[in-house]
């Protein structure tokens, strides 16, 4: 993930990771792989954690390169906090998510990017946005993203349901999460999930050896 | 004579391919946008792919044997015609059906000869009395390999996920064709999004079963 690979054979510019969000009723799973790759070649960490908090209720993920990746979410978690001061109440997701948008729209230049902003607010509930190459915000029941989801576009086609329970959700995630690391070599490590909800926030951490294991392993 | 000199060769420059007038697909060779599928199942196999490829991408070489084409149409067909007729030969001289095991090597043998030439994925599959329902994979290159189920074509990509969650050994021929699953959803769920128009019929495109 730290550099993004222009001669994978995928189309369009994504790197070495697969992240992914996904709405249930009354909550959303936004979750990743955690491996940071080199060219392809080398894998630079087996931990790496690609969901990040910017807010109490609101996380993101980014296809892109590592530091990219930092500095945006440094300066998204700036903007939305001095705006919940301003605002006196929490943030809604589409503010993080326009957020997120106008620094990619606005650098697109020098940027090679994609978010997904999953969270949770009073006004709207739980809400997935995936801000794609180039800046455009669009709002989606479930997204993937990185180089290891065109692996999985089949299966979450065929396998997201809307108002799933938590468990069916993260057990969805977890298997889309497992068969893209399964496939593409510069998606890999542990899953890391988080689960938003009106009551909180949860993280899960499945590790390679408990992740679920298909026909051919 | 000078002046008529350059308007003629002014005329030819505009109908060159390098005229903004002459649209980029007519100087490009045909492709095929392309998902297709083979699995193995107790006593048989099934092939299918989507209906947006060619007519005749599923080529009957020998009817206990075919293959799947994908990548450039006219190599695989010519490949296919010239597999085609040497299975044909070989079945005279050994007076049966030949084994799908050689169907595949004629095929892979073509394919990896030629392969600075060549773009060609195929799948080939078939039943003989050796050893059942085989599916064997020769992608670009000239690999060849045996596999249980295997997926071809540039829709592949998005279908493995779904492939290697819902495939698993000792399938049943009805379990194979179910409609929400392996045979039937995978061609479908392949089609790249925003590739023009989908399968013809509401059904994924023919699957042909050999038993």
């Amino acid at each position: 993930m730290e550099k993004h690979c222009i001669d994978s054979q995928v189309k369009g510019v994504s790197t070495g990771t697969t992240i992914l969000a996904a709405i249930f009723d009354g909550g959303v799973v936004i979750g990743s792989d955690s491996r940071a790759s080199i060219g392809g070649e080398y894998v630079s960490s087996k931990t790496i954690n690609k969901v990040i908090q910017v807010h109490d209720r609101i996380f993101c993920c980014m296809a892109g390169s590592l530091a990219d990746a930092q500095a945006v979410t440094k300066a998204a978690k700036f903007h939305l906090s001095f705006h919940s001061v301003q605002m006196e109440s929490p943030p809604l997701v589409i503010a993080a998510a326009s957020v997120l948008k106008e620094l990619c729209y606005k650098n697109k230049e020098e940027l090679q990017a994609g978010f997904i902003t999953a969270g949770w607010d009073t006004k709207n509930g739980p809400q997935v946005y995936v801000v794609a190459l180039g800046g455009m915000l669009v709002r989606q029941p479930v997204t993937i993203g990185g180089s290891g989801s065109t692996f999985i576009y089949g299966y979450v086609d065929a396998k997201y349901k809307p108002n799933m329970t938590k468990e069916e959700c993260l057990q969805f995630a977890t298997n889309a999460l497992a068969l893209a690391m399964g496939r593409d070599n510069v998606s890999g490590g542990v899953a890391n999930l988080v689960v938003i909800t009106e009551t909180g926030v949860e993280h899960v951490v499945v590790p390679g050896d408990k992740l679920p294991r298909f026909h051919d392993e | 004579m000078a002046a008529a000199a350059a308007t003629m060769m002014n005329f030819s420059q505009q109908i060159s391919s390098k005229n903004d007038l002459v649209p980029d697909w007519t100087s490009q060779e045909v492709s095929t946008g392309t998902t297709i599928m083979a699995v193995e199942y107790d006593g048989g196999v099934v092939i299918g792919a989507d209906s947006r490829t060619t007519t005749g991408a599923e080529e009957p070489s020998r009817t206990s044997c075919l293959c799947c084409r994908s990548g450039s149409a006219a190599d695989t067909q010519a490949i296919a015609d010239v597999v085609t007729y040497q299975l044909g030969f070989h079945s005279i001289e050994l007076d049966e059906p030949p084994l799908v095991e050689t169907a595949a090597n004629l095929f892979r043998a073509s394919c990896y000869r030629y392969r600075e030439e060549l773009t060609a994925g195929i799948l080939v599959a078939g039943w003989d009395r050796r050893k059942g329902g085989q599916v064997y994979c020769v992608p670009i290159g000239g690999m060849l390999v045996r596999q249980p189920v295997s997926v071809g074509g540039s829709g592949s990509t998005y279908i493995y996920g779904f492939m290697d969650s819902n495939y698993k050994p000792g399938l049943t021929k009805d379990q194979c064709l179910d409609r929400n699953s392996l045979l039937e959803s995978g061609p479908e769920l392949g089609l790249e999004p925003g590739s023009g128009p989908g399968p013809v019929e509401p059904e994924v495109g023919p699957g042909f079963l050999l038993s």
